[in-house]
């Protein structure tokens, strides 16, 4: 359950954001998260909602955007499309496939008022 | 809420102690004070502010700072990662012991609940403190940084962060350490990479741990090797005993290699500081 701690980081960028662009209400959270990040997006949707609660996010929309997976096959040299880490390669079966895309977890933007 | 840091809600304690902060948190739990400026009847036009930042970005602020600390003072640091029972904490009093005399070793012990390990580390003789996260499933780097302050390492330590026995967590957690060490026991299966791929793509090394009990398991390992290397093709490979001390000797090299580099890291810096100084102090005196 580190979505717990990844919220808690969330919840620290929005409050930075706060001071800095000077808002006092979240009402969406834009969240970019990679397939390979290792991140639940339900886990992270159930500790959002927790973890926001009694904050200036509180009851906050939480869009999460999805980046896709992407890998260099080591055995055909070809950047491919992957889901998990150790996925072999679609277009030869070589593995392994060493990630180069899709491990992001970002905060992306937030609608604020 | 606060499970990152523990502030706020109590839940981290070093030594026992529950950590006070020397910063104001910038969050207020559970009052609201921050919303109510919400309470008016008019709508709010709403605007939308960038943020593109990482989610982890406080977090490897503070793992930075390990880092140039070690950096600083020679330190090698290992965050030793695997499942409960994998034999961490007695491969850590074995590598003690057998270092004993001749480097100086540190522990940092994670664990939810009680002192039980860092006690083993101290009966070895060398200084331990024990972090309990409460319901925190890893250590972060804020944690290790309260830490250190309660070690006072010397200089060109070796410093092992035994982390939270768990294979998915920690994964994500920096702690500004120079290499994850991931340990696996022969008792647990073959398919472990696989099945916590984030834990062995993070990992520098892997501790194959319990090689005695081999003859008596169903365990592959060539092919838990080339699982390992599935998911991180950079992976280096050790087979340990900690009980018959077997491979324990080449254990020992890859950590006596990794100190060697740090001691030298920092003579290069001091070295470089210590040039920059004369240049300014030779600048000075043909101004003076």
């Amino acid at each position: 359950m580190h979505e717990m701690s990844l919220a808690d980081g969330v919840l620290r960028l929005i409050e930075d954001s706060a001071k800095a662009n000077n808002f006092s209400r979240v009402k969406t959270v834009w969240l970019e998260i990679g397939e390979l990040a290792g991140v639940e997006a339900e886990a992270m949707r159930f500790c959002f909602d927790a973890v926001m609660k009694g904050t200036l996010a509180d009851g906050a929309r939480l869009e999460i955007v999805t980046t896709e997976g992407k890998g260099r096959c080591f055995s055909c040299g070809k950047t491919v499309a992957i889901q998990l880490r150790y996925d072999p390669c679609p277009l030869c079966g070589g593995c392994p496939v060493e990630p180069t895309g899709g491990m992001e977890m970002r905060v992306k933007e937030l609608e604020v008022e | 809420m606060c499970v990152t840091c523990g502030c706020g809600d109590g839940e981290t304690k070093i030594e026992g102690e529950a950590h006070v902060h020397t910063y104001t948190p910038v969050h207020e739990h559970g009052h609201g004070s921050l919303i109510s400026g919400h309470a008016h009847s008019h709508a709010h036009d709403t605007r939308m502010v960038q943020v593109e930042q990482d989610i982890l970005a406080k977090n490897n602020q503070y793992a930075t700072a390990n880092r140039r600390r070690f950096a600083e003072h020679g330190i090698f640091a290992l965050n030793l990662v695997s499942s409960p029972g994998s034999g961490k904490t007695t491969l850590l009093t074995r590598t003690i012991e057998r270092f004993k005399g001749k480097r100086h070793i540190a522990v940092i012990e994670g664990d939810q609940q009680t002192s039980l390990d860092a006690d083993r580390i101290r009966a070895t003789g060398a200084p331990a403190v024990q972090v309990n996260t409460g319901k925190g499933c890893h250590l972060d780097a804020h944690m290790v940084g309260h830490a250190l302050e309660k070690l006072a390492l010397p200089d060109d330590s070796l410093l092992l962060i035994e982390n939270v026995g768990n294979l998915v967590c920690p994964a994500a957690f920096d702690l500004g350490e120079a290499h994850k060490v991931a340990i696996l026991s022969v008792t647990e299966g073959e398919d472990k990479p696989l099945k916590y791929p984030d834990m062995f793509a993070a990992a520098g090394v892997m501790l194959l741990n319990k090689i005695d009990l081999l003859p008596y398991l169903d365990f592959n390992v060539p092919l838990c090797i080339e699982y390992a290397r599935r998911v991180n093709p950079y992976i280096s490979v050790i087979l340990t005993s900690a009980t018959t001390g077997e491979g324990m000797d080449e254990w020992l090299e890859w950590l006596d290699a990794g100190m060697k580099q740090a001691f030298a890291q920092k003579a290069n810096e001091v070295e470089t500081l210590k040039r920059r100084l004369a240049e300014l102090e030779t600048a000075l005196a043909a101004k003076g």
